[in-house]
């Protein structure tokens, strides 16, 4: 178990050991690469004077507040299109047509609406995650074991229990992972608009960085985004085998 | 006590019939899949119901629960029509895997049915631990259905329906996926159960021995559409064994019956 996971870090360490002699070796001097050790220090010296801790705070709390809301308008259409088909074929073309544009396409009218700053970030956010949830949670439901719906009727759940009792956690598992993948989405987004235009967050430091000729700096950031992503989806990932194992096991073997 | 009760009634009206199906066609699809079923059921009696796969034994049995509706004709219950399913009609269906719920223990899938009936959380502990007993499943309230053979997951399933205290149960190849020592096992379990609870059983299978050995009156359907093609009383003696009934000459005769019918109906 532990040499595996050690193995795992072999790569990464033996890369990051030769790109430290590579950068030694022909003193490397270069607007956009950075020797790892100096990354390492820019990384250490953000942390100390605060800057890196205030980026990361409004970045999660975009990414988190937009993944909420998002999350929780494409669980409700996710249910409701799954369990009624006739909203389903109503709202089908609706869906489809409005589901391509790519949420930073809405960053223009978005910044005219709303202005710099967190609202307008996290209504970019949370309309890149309705999708993925809604859609999943669609499938989700649809694909509950028609035999369970059965017992429900037979059992005369009311229509509240149905809902609580037996297609929520039926379809919990693939939810989650739909949330999973949600969690991704937000971050990368969020970052995005950050980079794009949004003075405040990681996105924005790694520009302010670039600006400033310091790469880095900038290289720093761009290693605690994928670190914090890395370490969000070992996360989720975690929690979703504490959470369903038994379940999305029963759900995959049936 | 309510068993009881329900004995009393049913021997002041000896001839009241629980179940009518009264002219039932179904159309699905625009294909007919039932045509013209009528037919009775006492209260307390035993129906088993035969033949040949696709000639809608489990469509019947659906329309009984009130998952269906017939196209025409009616279908009624304790003299109302069934317009929807009722509590007190459980129905036991062949794939039990896929009828419970994965995520709820032993004990989590009787609880639904109490659940659904009102019952309050602090009654229903004992009578979950009475209805497991009942069904020989008393040590596995924590197991999950995924942690249990076919067999303990079947009577699990038999105990979230005696859960709901119905007055009919419908069985769908309750044991068709079983193997025949097991098969043979709940047979007897489930005479026994429904000897205790009095409950009116219309009971399907493609087993032509298991539908004499446990029913009152077999009936057998037609194919293409579905319609009734047979009807045999089976006046063995109660309690029926696995050894001595099944060697008892009218049983072998039924048997004959039915295999001649099941043939003819094929062809």
């Amino acid at each position: 178990m532990i040499p595996e996971r050690i193995k795992a870090f072999l790569l990464p360490i033996s890369i990051l050991a030769l790109l430290e002699i590579w950068a030694r070796a022909v003193d490397l001097k270069s607007d956009s690469l950075a020797p790892p050790s100096a990354i390492a220090a820019a990384l250490v010296k953000a942390f100390q004077d605060g800057s890196m801790l205030t980026a990361t705070r409004d970045t999660l709390i975009s990414a988190f507040t937009g993944l909420s809301i998002g999350g929780a308008v494409g669980l409700a259409f996710g249910i409701a299109l799954g369990i009624f088909h006739i909203f389903d074929r109503l709202m089908e073309v609706t869906i489809e047509s409005i589901r391509p544009i790519p949420s930073i396409a809405l960053l223009p009218i978005a910044l005219i609406a709303l202005g710099f700053g967190y609202r307008m970030e996290i209504t970019i956010v949370a309309f890149a995650c309705v999708w993925p949830i809604l859609i999943l949670t669609r499938a989700a439901v649809g694909g509950i074991e028609p035999r369970l719906i059965e017992v429900s009727r037979a059992l005369r759940l009311s229509p509240a229990d149905r809902v609580r009792k037996i297609i929520i956690p039926a379809a919990l598992p693939r939810i989650f992972l739909a949330f999973r993948l949600a969690a991704g989405i937000a971050l990368i987004v969020a970052v995005t608009v950050e980079i794009a235009i949004n003075p405040i967050g990681l996105g924005a430091a790694i520009m302010t960085a670039q600006q400033a000729l310091r790469p880095d700096l900038m290289l720093a950031y761009l290693f605690w985004i994928g670190l914090i992503g890395y370490l969000l989806n070992t996360a989720l990932m975690l929690a979703q085998r504490h959470l369903f194992g038994r379940a999305a096991l029963v759900g995959d073997s049936a | 006590m309510i068993a009881a009760v329900n004995q009393g009634a049913n021997s002041l009206r000896p001839g009241r019939a629980q179940i009518v199906f009264s002219g039932v066609t179904l159309n699905l699809g625009g294909k007919a899949i039932l045509e013209g079923i009528s037919l009775d059921v006492k209260p307390g009696e035993f129906l088993c119901i035969i033949g040949a796969s696709g000639c809608g034994k489990t469509t019947a049995l659906r329309l009984a629960a009130g998952l269906y509706q017939p196209t025409s004709g009616t279908v009624a219950f304790d003299g109302q029509a069934m317009l929807a399913p009722r509590r007190d009609i459980a129905i036991v269906f062949q794939d039990y895997g896929k009828a419970l719920l994965p995520w709820r223990t032993a004990a989590g899938n009787v609880s639904l049915a109490l659940e659904a009936s009102g019952m309050a959380a602090s009654q229903r502990a004992t009578r979950i631990d009475e209805l497991l007993k009942k069904v020989g499943l008393p040590n596995h309230a924590g197991k999950y259905p995924a942690e249990m053979s076919g067999g303990m997951q079947q009577r699990l399933q038999i105990a979230r329906c005696l859960a709901q205290e119905p007055k009919a149960l419908l069985m769908d190849e309750p044991f068709g996926a079983l193997d025949a020592m097991t098969r043979q096992g709940l047979q007897d379990e489930v005479l026994s159960l429904v000897h205790a609870s009095d409950a009116t059983v219309v009971f399907v299978t493609h087993d032509l021995e298991e539908a004499i050995y446990l029913g009152d009156r077999v009936i057998g359907l037609l194919p293409h559409p579905g319609r009734i093609g047979i009807e045999l009383q089976i006046d063995l003696p109660r309690p029926r064994d696995q050894l001595t009934t099944r060697e008892n000459p009218e049983f072998l005769r039924l048997r004959r019956e039915l295999f001649d019918f099941i043939k003819a109906s094929e062809a």
